[in-house]
């Protein structure tokens, strides 16, 4: 068992040296501007935020969850089942807190996020086609998921926009060295 | 003591026959999908014409029983029954997904001894019925239920420990986990009827929300081959699902939506049917199966 295992594991290391071959040493970034709306309720709540990215066949990964994950007992966890579409495809598979993917709310506005191919959660990428996706729940309030599609490696320039309508603003994911 | 046993009996009764008089029995957790380490469930029981509205008996809480992840025993807390409904919560300690179920089985009858018929008593189990029934008893009629009314929670991840069948009365069997359904989506599950796969089943599936629409809204399916259904759920929300066999239940033979069962939900109930003049034999089995599934929205 052990040993098939370390072979698995070596297995992943050669496909990430592969994949260093065809991209360049210089680091890839996804660069993610994700814009939380400004709202006029009476009682409102920063959102809690998922996001990750989906390939077809290979299991989800999860690039950052925003949550309050210093409330006493854990109990913020409480809630993020209601993120509930991240929830299914990566969140109750993590540890939480999970290294380098939890985070603290973010308050209404502009928020950037850069993810680095080949380290921390977005890890190394294969080419091909790929979602990342981008999920806020917010208590007392709603929900909204959105979609970005982009294929890897990525063509030089592309921007994928993608627009809310109520618990997500404007998204937009660039890409940079 | 034995009064309270009368009690037992007479509720025990009025669950045994809810399916043939429309009544349906129910469990209703406040979550099926947690999260955090540690979490609790709060769950109405109860029996009722319109799903899921407590307005007509509530069920006992004695039967319930918890399976929790790891195969072990857990307990439900702070039970308590009023007029139309009981109430329970369980303690979500470990991640995986819990059983809360209600089994019940036993033998039920009735022979002739000297030109009286007389019915075999209560909690008249297999192993006692050769002596529950006299010498120079004539016309002994007998039939095996097993009702199992079950639900599941999942705290994290799901998983499938607590699956394993245990061989008795109607189970289901996860192809597509109960804990992980999305409306729009189609979900399989198997069932077995005595640890064998249950084929031509009858399996009825119910929205809840009955008491806001006009139409039923059910769903007839019959099991393949392998005891197995697909079910494509129209929107999120609790659905009711009963499958039954012999006992003239909704989905049964007999029942609603079955050949020769009453027209229409609410509409004039069928006749009981005349009790089978067979000769003593091997018991009749009857078996019910209830689960509360909970479909999330995409």
């Amino acid at each position: 068992m052990q040993i098939s295992h370390r072979l698995i594991l070596t297995g992943v290391t050669a496909l990430g040296a592969t994949g260093a071959v065809a991209v360049p040493a210089s680091a890839q970034t996804l660069n993610l501007s994700v814009t939380i709306p400004r709202l006029s309720v009476a009682e409102y709540h920063r959102p809690y935020v998922g996001i990750w990215i989906e390939k077809e066949g290979a299991t989800p990964r999860s690039l950052a969850v925003w949550y309050d994950y210093d409330m006493r007992n854990g109990e913020g966890t409480k809630w993020l089942r209601d993120v509930r579409q991240w929830w299914r495809a990566s969140g109750r598979s993590l540890t939480l807190p999970a290294d380098g993917i939890t985070g603290a709310t973010r308050a209404p506005g502009e928020q950037k996020i850069a993810f680095t191919a080949g380290k921390g959660p977005l890890g190394a990428l294969g080419p091909g086609n790929y979602v990342l996706l981008i999920e806020a729940a917010r208590e007392v309030g709603g929900r909204e998921v959105l979609r970005l599609p982009f294929s890897w490696p990525p063509k030089p320039g592309a921007v994928m926009k993608a627009q809310g309508s109520s618990e997500l603003g404007a998204v937009a994911l660039s890409f940079g060295k | 003591m034995k009064k309270k046993l009368m009690i037992a009996g007479a509720l025990a009764a009025l669950i045994m026959s809810a399916g043939a008089q429309a009544h349906r029995a129910w469990m209703l957790p406040s979550a099926t999908t947690l999260s955090g380490k540690d979490s609790w469930v709060t769950v109405d029981a109860a029996i009722s014409n319109d799903l899921f509205y407590f307005e007509h008996f509530p069920m006992r809480t004695d039967g319930i029983t918890v399976t929790q992840p790891d195969g072990t025993t857990g307990k439900i807390e702070n039970a308590a029954t009023g007029k139309y409904r009981s109430t329970f919560d369980v303690h979500l300690t470990q991640p995986g997904t819990y059983r809360i179920a209600n089994v019940s089985t036993g033998i039920m009858g009735s022979y002739t001894l000297n030109g009286k018929q007389e019915r075999l008593p209560r909690g008249t189990t297999k192993d006692k019925l050769a002596a529950a029934i006299p010498a120079g008893a004539t016309n002994v009629q007998t039939s095996e239920m097993s009702n199992r009314n079950e639900i599941f929670v999942t705290l994290g991840a799901p998983t499938t420990t607590i699956f394993k069948p245990t061989g008795e009365g109607i189970e289901l069997v996860p192809t597509t986990h109960p804990n992980d359904l999305v409306s729009g989506e189609a979900a399989s599950f198997q069932f077995l009827l005595d640890g064998k796969p249950a084929a031509g089943l009858k399996v009825t599936v119910i929205p809840g929300g009955i008491r806001y629409r006009d139409n039923l809204n059910q769903m007839d399916l019959t099991t393949d081959k392998d005891g197995k259904v697909s079910v494509k759920w129209p929107e999120p929300g609790m659905y009711w699902l009963n499958a039954s066999i012999g006992g003239g239940r909704e989905g049964g033979p007999g029942g609603p939506g079955a050949p020769g069962g009453a027209q229409g939900e609410k509409g004039p109930q069928a006749a009981p049917p005349p009790p089978p003049a067979a000769p003593a034999g091997p018991p009749v089995r009857r078996a019910a199966y209830i689960t509360t599934l909970e479909v999330l929205a995409p």
